[in-house]
């Protein structure tokens, strides 16, 4: 079955499963789970150098994907302005994972800053990928304001709770016509196939790959799950029906019970 | 000359410059991924010979960490 590209702001991507770096503590780790993967796009964020072990960067290059710088730990629309400026000068891509979180304890985003920040650093010639909650009237907004992609969460980051809100997604999926990414919640390879079942163009994972028991592992898992999810998604599953619906035809049946 | 350079008060060479406050903080000076704000604005790379600090500036040296 013939399958469209996936491409983003005209760069078409390979693979529809995107990594995120945090929670690996381990470059050899990071390197072996990139691998595993396929991924050719991996999330970053900055800091301050003393807080941050080199190595992570040139690791990314080295195992052939791209960058995809964040704003994590920004509050506002000004903050994530100017750490968007400070990674774009870094690392030399105008490609943007936005980020801005409107509560400590569920690191929600909030929508309202993230909406104006993104109308910002498009204006200046970013490509923004926004993280965003699983709202279909924001995820448009978003698409309107010229965003390149738009990411909707399935649950909160880390929690591997998965997708909490499956129609909310499929409801993102009709509302936008650039690229969907599931970004946040995954916990495990059958979350990461109902994201592509539901329409999404790619899945993100960060946490569930690096806190697994064995992070290569799951990987490879959540890459099989990704293509799995695409193709199923595609060949179309059958309508839920409430009783059964015999699969075998009932003429030529033998009377085994004569009278 | 006293800055404050990641949050902490260091002493740099009057007439230091933005590559000094990179090494200073503990970066290579052509390191890859390394991004630098002068009082809060992001001072390009190819500024960074040319751009010298003043008393009290207030720097970050940035650098990629695992994250998202």
């Amino acid at each position: 079955m013939h399958d469209d590209p996936f491409i983003i702001a005209g760069t078409e991507i390979r693979s529809r499963l995107l990594l995120g770096s945090g929670g690996f503590h381990r470059l050899d780790r990071f390197e072996a789970s990139l691998a595993a993967s396929g991924a050719e796009i991996v999330t970053v964020a900055l800091r301050r150098v003393e807080q941050a072990p080199g190595g992570l960067y040139d690791a990314i290059t080295r195992g052939g994907a791209r960058v995809l710088p964040n704003t994590a730990g920004c509050f506002s629309a000004r903050e994530a302005v100017t750490t968007a400026q400070l990674a774009r000068e870094a690392f030399e891509t105008p490609w943007l994972k936005l980020e801005v979180i409107g509560d400590r304890r569920t690191l929600l985003p909030d929508g309202v800053e993230l909406l104006k920040a993104a109308r910002e650093l498009v204006a200046d010639g970013f490509i923004v990928l926004p993280y965003t909650t699983d709202d279909p009237v924001l995820a448009r907004r978003l698409e309107d304001a010229g965003c390149a992609a738009v990411m909707p969460l399935g649950s909160p980051i880390g929690s591997g709770l998965g997708i909490r809100n499956e129609h909310n997604i499929a409801l993102c999926r009709e509302a936008v016509s650039v690229p969907l990414i599931l970004d946040a919640g995954i916990g495990t390879a059958s979350d990461a196939a109902l994201a592509m079942e539901l329409g999404c163009d790619a899945v993100l994972a960060a946490t569930a790959i690096s806190r697994a028991r064995h992070p290569e592992a799951m990987a490879t898992a959540l890459r099989l799950a990704v293509d799995a999810g695409r193709l199923a998604g595609r060949a179309g599953r059958i309508p839920r029906l409430h009783h059964a619906q015999a699969s075998t035809a009932d003429a030529g049946l033998p009377d085994l019970e004569p009278a | 000359m006293n800055v404050l350079l990641n949050g902490r008060v260091a002493e740099l060479a009057d007439g230091a410059t933005v590559r000094d406050a990179v090494v200073a903080a503990g970066a290579g000076a052509d390191e890859r991924g390394i991004a630098v704000a002068l009082d809060g604005t992001v001072v390009p790379r190819s500024a960074w010979d040319t751009t010298t600090l003043h008393e009290d500036a207030q720097l970050e040296v940035l650098r990629a960490t695992a994250g998202g």
